[in-house]
């Protein structure tokens, strides 16, 4: 057997190829010691599947979403013209990204300064490997008859209206969902957008992070599925923060795909 | 024939008419303080939005019995004034229930059924009374609510009691003189809840009852004129503004942020790539973002002056949950505010926008603009479409770049940005590191 194979874009064009995605890593998924578990998941899903893509690696930099976010239109358009750039360069059509800034920055914002491409988050993505049978699931795995939650991040939901499917491939696991009471168009922030992420809280009674926890220990489940590196860490240091980190566990949804692949 | 009474209606008609007509040109002036913007594409997705947000009431339904308790209200109101129609009628031609002889028995079935819309909304006012006084429901007596907001919301319910107890009190005197035989009033079949307060009345003297129905009529067509003067200077204007207000609703993905096309040209000059403009140097620009409301667009003011303050945003806003200063609600109330300050102003002969004031350190301070995660469930919640959001971030894009004034972590992450491109400060050259291991691993 050979190893898995991680190509960047330079690569393939050295070679003459392009690839069909360009897996998008983003900064989290790329330097957060946490987050590079899923990025690493997820790569091994799309060798395993046989899919054609291929990372910036080096090449990749901020799309620029917390510095917009935070009011500075300079960096941000800076970022998103280098990006733009770069990817039109390899003559880009269809982005893959585990993170749902990065997603919604390149989907919706990188138009206007002419970056025009198929943008899929990858619960997109995954979703549609297992309704074409390229994932085909073993069930359940490690969580067989255990609850899980999940936790609808603001830009994959209300800023773009993806709310089913994470929610498919979470069925297609054979685990039970379960619902907190403020979910999808209702569900409440981890606290980390609008970089959020990126300062400490303004004064107030309780961080939003461990209201949002609270909710989710509240459901029973035993795992909370994200699909957002800051949300990942958000409920991370909720559950922590708790002491409940060796009960109730966080995972992305490719993690928790790859465990079902054995494939981590 | 005494001309009396509708000389003085006409007159009061009028002088209503005028004073609307005056205000109304206050609060579009007003609202076009704000900066131009055109939002014209995707028309019959706009009406369609109109026709299910503002009169379906589609997003009111997140929350069952507020809602139901409005659409008895709504409803009320719409149907009900069909009935002013007659007022105005008879009023200006000196004639009583004009219509009742042309329609017959349609007439008394149509004026049972107001009298059923009437107590509807009588019930519901009294509900929303109760749940602001009474039960005090938290987002309804939050402190931005303190003062002239509070006491505007229950002024609204307790007028609209008032109307309604006027409509079914002259219904009552009017059967009873119609009964009595007394000239002009017209007898119609059973009307049932009037019916059921005709014995308050029925020792009366004709000449009360005539006093009393006469009162009733004139107290409730003024008061209709009066409320109708009385909602422009109130929260109430959503009644009209709801409609506009959705058909300019932002049709784009909400996690969208406008772009601004000053900065790219300004960005594509320091890459060195050639923009549409020529690679002239842009003229000079105001402001970047918003300072005060005439940066902002006509729309975010018309959204401030479609505020109901119903607080459906506040109680949806995790900074708010969580006790930071931020409360989306208190934003478009601040908003308004300070656009109805400027104007006055204006039209005082005063200083205007130079009054030294502005929205944002007057009105709006830094620590609520900072606490927001631009999450959306502000804009989500909002029963007319309005977007808090997009003025929070524009006052966000005036801090940052017109004062350099963002919290100092902000500040650190930016400057992480420009040196590693990221906004952690990690070197650029580690950005592959994470395949190494993948790379390493055999495939299972």
């Amino acid at each position: 057997m050979s190893n898995y194979k991680v190509p960047t874009m330079a690569e393939l064009a050295a070679s003459g190829e392009s690839p069909e995605i360009l897996f998008w890593v983003g900064c989290a998924g790329s330097f957060d010691d946490r987050y590079k578990a899923v990025t690493q998941a997820f790569v091994k899903i799309l060798n395993k599947v046989g899919v054609s893509f291929a990372v910036l690696g080096p090449e990749e930099t901020c799309t620029g979403d917390p510095a917009r976010r935070a009011g500075n239109e300079f960096l941000f358009q800076m970022q998103a013209v280098a990006n733009i750039q770069v990817m039109n360069g390899y003559n880009v059509k269809k982005v893959v990204t585990a993170c749902p800034h990065c997603f919604n920055t390149i989907k919706n914002e990188y138009p206007a300064l002419g970056g025009e491409y198929e943008v899929i988050h990858h619960s997109q993505f995954l979703q549609s490997l297992i309704n074409e049978g390229k994932i085909v699931l073993k069930g359940g795995g490690d969580f067989k008859g255990k609850k899980i939650t999940f936790h609808d991040s603001c830009y994959l939901g209300r800023a773009n209206n993806v709310y089913e499917a994470p929610r498919e491939v979470i069925k297609a696991l054979d685990i039970e969902l379960v619902e907190m009471k403020r979910c999808r168009t209702k569900g409440l922030c981890c606290g980390a957008g609008g970089a959020q992420m990126f300062k400490e809280p303004e004064e107030g009674k309780k961080d939003i992070n461990i209201e949002r926890t609270e909710e989710a220990l509240k459901t029973g489940a035993s795992a909370i599925a994200v699909g957002c590196p800051f949300c990942l860490t958000m409920m991370s240091d909720g559950v922590k923060n708790k002491e409940k980190e060796n009960e109730v566990k966080v995972f992305d949804l490719a993690e928790l795909i790859a465990k079902d692949q054995g494939l981590s | 024939m005494n001309i009396l009474p509708q000389v003085i209606f006409i007159l009061v008609f009028a002088a209503a008419g005028y004073v609307l007509y005056k205000r109304i040109s206050f609060l579009k002036r007003n609202i076009f303080l704000g900066k131009a913007e055109t939002r014209n594409d995707q028309s019959s997705e706009r009406w369609k939005t109109m026709a299910l947000v503002a009169f379906g009431q589609q997003k009111m339904f997140k929350r069952v019995l507020p809602a139901f308790l409005h659409l008895l209200v709504y409803v009320g109101f719409i149907i009900i004034n069909l009935e002013v129609a007659e007022f105005i009628i008879d009023g200006i031609f000196g004639q009583h229930r004009i219509f009742a002889p042309l329609l017959g028995g349609a007439y008394t079935f149509a004026m049972n059924f107001f009298e059923l819309l009437a107590v509807g909304v009588m019930a519901s006012c009294l509900a929303f009374l109760i749940r602001r006084n009474v039960t005090k429901v938290p987002r309804l007596t939050m402190t931005e609510l303190k003062g002239w907001p509070a006491l505007d919301a229950n002024l609204i319910l307790v007028i609209e009691i008032i109307l309604m107890v006027a409509i079914l009190t002259m219904n009552a005197t009017d059967q009873l003189l119609a009964e009595k035989g007394t000239e002009h009033y017209t007898a119609l079949g059973p009307l049932f809840f009037s019916g059921l307060i005709k014995p308050l009345f029925v020792n009366m003297s004709e000449g009360n009852l005539i006093f009393v129905e006469r009162f009733a009529w004139w107290f409730h067509i003024i008061g209709i004129l009066g409320f109708a003067i009385y909602v422009t200077y109130s929260k109430h204007l959503h009644i009209f503004l709801a409609f506009p207000n959705t058909w300019y609703s932002n049709l784009k993905p909400k996690g969208e942020i406008s772009n601004m096309p000053e900065v790219t040209n300004e960005v594509n000059m320091m890459l060195g790539i050639p923009t549409e403009g020529g690679n002239e140097p842009p003229a000079e620009i105001a402001r970047f973002g918003a300072k005060d409301i005439n940066d902002l667009s006509w729309i975010n003011i018309m959204n401030a002056y479609s505020c109901t303050e119903c607080g459906r945003c506040t109680s949806e806003c995790p900074a708010n949950i969580t006790g930071k200063k931020l409360s989306p609600r208190k934003i478009m109330m601040d908003v308004r505010d300070r656009a109805e300050e400027v104007g006055k102003s204006i039209d005082d002969g005063g200083k205007g926008l130079e009054d030294g004031k502005s929205l944002l350190g007057d009105y709006i301070s830094k620590d609520e603009i900072n606490a927001c995660t631009s999450c959306n469930a502000c804009v989500e919640a909002c029963p007319v479409n309005i977007d808090p959001l997009s003025i929070i971030l524009q006052m966000r894009r005036y801090v940052a770049m017109e004062e350099s004034g963002s919290p100092a972590q902000w500040n650190a992450m930016f400057q992480n940005m420009e040196t590693s491109f990221s906004p952690w400060k990690f070197a650029p050259s580690d950005r592959f590191n994470w395949a190494e291991s993948v790379k390493d691993e055999e495939m299972k």
